[in-house]
């Protein structure tokens, strides 16, 4: 059952340039797709895009962006929000930036239930109790209580874990989750966020430039360059025989722990000429 | 713990500034021309009733002395006598300040609410025909001084279109229902609504003259703050969890865009107390804004050295009241 199907998804700058050419990629329910790219290729303005944050800048001038079933472009603002309110959830990039200095931790992780979704004070506390401890949070009541500023970067970054499954929404886009933590933290984070997913059968858009981390949370794996999917594909069957060739180089381009004396090789001009090349008759075709 | 050594620090160097201020004005006063005596005699007087005069209120001593006869006597609470009313300075000070303390909380109130609703439409509204009209009314706001906001609310709404009285804080007959002389005070507390709306029709222009420039302000810094931290993380992650955006606005926004804006509030709240002296003269207020234009015109030194020793304590306590609330608000300042 796909529950989230995104077609044909063009978005530009106005009077700008291009962001996305005609994205397409779907997510099955409970399904965990990891989206891959390098930095500048769009990556996180799909998962903007959905969520309906893309910057005032940006325009989506074409496709379709369906949340179970329902167009959320077609949708009033009103309506689009309470959906992805209801459905969606994000945990960003960066947990030092992304919890609000001036609130307490519990209600940033109870005000979606409570005044989104209508519960009760006391049950939305316990709820969100009973995820802090999920994700190991030692002492969740003292935690609660506490100030972003009082919290380390992994604990920031497993409260926002926590908050995005508090209301058990139906898919999760994770933008760079691990991208601003140091690399032993990394490693719990991912496992969490992995446990988390199967546990409550969320489905997740994992957005990354780091195959390896792809390797360790997805199933399935979306390749993007220039603003367009170039592979779609199972994430073993990816790292046997990638597909497109501009995936073969990225995988070739990856560094190896257990071969650390090879050199690091970039993407071959050859491979990159051919992509842009497509990018460039698209452009053409598009005006 | 840490609140109360704070406290303590703060009223230490309170202390310290007043003094400074005391000795600044008690040696000004006294070196700029003009003579109270000359002022107090009819023309003609003999130099022997001069001296008889001078030596009576202590002008004959040098500064020096003089200087430390007067704060022996204000560390007793004796400010000492106004020449020209010949009251206690302490009296005719405390009966007074109620009603400059009522008219600037009143301006403050109006800038706030003025200059906050402003702000946050701005904030709204961004890089919309809103937001422009918001910085239009900023930018008229903050050009025209508030003692010519007096001038042009006095010809519009007491002469063009006479809705408001435009001289006293209330009707004479009204003010002898009063205890106290915190008039608003009072007339909210005993629920006086008769006695309230007139105190309000009369203080609602020279507030607004006095407000409008810090309205401005607070809309002009508050609107900008508000801004930058829309593109903060913790924002667009409110929006996702389906907030619309003036709810994302006022609990995510706001309680950030506020700190800067109130340490600009601070500073521009005791300017605003400053602007009371001329506003309360275009407006016959009697505050002590007008009691010390009286006093300086009459080179009453008694008088105008109580009345600036009150400006300045009281901008002091301002200060550290803002301070104080700076800290109640900032998490990160706050400890357990």
């Amino acid at each position: 059952m796909t529950f989230l199907a995104v077609e044909g998804l063009t978005v530009r700058i106005r009077r700008g340039p291009w962001l996305l050419r005609g994205v397409s990629l779907a997510v099955a329910a409970g399904e965990a797709r990891g989206l891959v790219g390098e930095s500048g290729a769009g990556k996180s303005m799909i998962g903007k895009a959905i969520l309906g944050i893309l910057p005032r800048a940006a325009e989506v001038v074409s496709g379709r962006i369906l949340l179970d079933g329902t167009d959320l472009l077609r949708l009033s603002d009103r309506d689009r929000r309470a959906r992805i309110g209801r459905l969606c959830a994000l945990i960003p990039q960066d947990p030092l930036t992304a919890l609000n200095p001036a609130r307490r931790i519990g209600p940033q992780i109870t005000d979606r239930l409570t005044d989104i979704l209508g519960w009760d004070r006391a049950r939305a506390q316990a709820r969100a109790a009973e995820l802090l401890a999920e994700v190991q949070i030692a002492d969740p009541p003292r935690v609660l209580k506490s100030y972003p500023h009082e919290l380390s970067g992994g604990m920031r970054q497993r409260v926002l874990i926590a908050a995005a499954f508090a209301a058990e929404p139906k898919l999760i886009v994770a933008d760079e989750p691990t991208t601003a933590l140091d690399v032993t933290v990394q490693r719990e984070v991912l496992r969490l966020i992995a446990g988390m997913q199967a546990r409550h059968g969320t489905a997740l858009l994992f957005v990354t430039h780091d195959l390896g981390v792809v390797s360790k949370v997805c199933r399935r794996l979306s390749v993007l360059y220039a603003g367009k999917v170039v592979e779609d594909t199972d994430v073993r069957a990816f790292f046997r025989t990638p597909g497109h060739p501009y995936s073969a180089a990225l995988l070739a381009a990856t560094p190896k722990y257990t071969d650390p004396d090879s050199s690091l090789r970039p993407v071959p001009s050859a491979v990159i000429d051919a992509v842009r090349a497509e990018v460039a008759a698209w452009d053409a075709a598009h005006g | 713990m840490m609140f109360a050594r704070r406290l303590a620090f703060r009223l230490a160097t309170t202390a310290v500034t007043l003094v400074g201020v005391a000795v600044i004005v008690f040696v000004v006063i006294r070196v700029v021309p003009g003579n109270p005596i000359a002022m107090m005699l009819p023309p003609g007087a003999t130099e022997a009733d001069i001296a008889r005069l001078r030596a009576l209120y202590g002008f004959d001593r040098s500064i020096a002395e003089q200087f430390l006869i007067w704060a022996g006597g204000v560390l007793q609470g004796d400010f000492g006598t106004s020449i020209t009313a010949r009251r206690p300075v302490l009296e005719l000070v405390l009966g007074r300040l109620p009603a400059t303390l009522e008219l600037a909380t009143l301006a403050l109130c109006i800038a706030v609410v003025l200059g906050g609703s402003l702000a946050l439409a701005g904030a709204r509204w961004r890089e919309t025909r809103t937001e422009a009209a918001v910085d239009v009314t900023n930018g008229i706001g903050l050009s025209v001084p508030d003692f010519l906001w007096g001038l042009i609310l006095i010809l519009l709404f007491g002469v063009v279109w006479p809705l408001f009285p435009i001289s006293g804080r209330i009707a004479p007959a009204l003010a002898r229902e009063f205890a106290t002389n915190f008039y608003l005070a009072e007339a909210i507390l005993r629920l006086r609504l008769d006695l309230l709306g007139a105190l309000l029709a009369h203080m609602l222009l020279p507030a607004l003259a006095l407000a409008l420039p810090l309205a401005a302000i607070i809309a002009q810094l508050l609107k900008q703050s508000l801004k930058e931290t829309m593109h903060l993380d913790y924002v667009t992650l409110a929006r996702t969890k389906g907030f619309a955006e003036g709810r994302v606005i006022r609990a995510e926004a706001l309680p950030n865009a506020v700190l800067p804006t109130l340490t600009l509030v601070g500073v521009q709240f005791t300017f605003l107390i400053g602007g009371t002296v001329i506003i309360e003269r275009l407006f016959s207020y009697e505050g002590l804004g007008n009691l010390a234009i009286d006093a300086v015109i009459n080179r009453d030194l008694p008088l105008i050295q109580g009345i600036v020793i009150v400006f300045a304590g009281l901008f002091t306590l301002i200060n550290l009241g803002v301070d104080m609330l700076y800290a109640a608000l900032n998490p990160r300042l706050r400890r357990g």
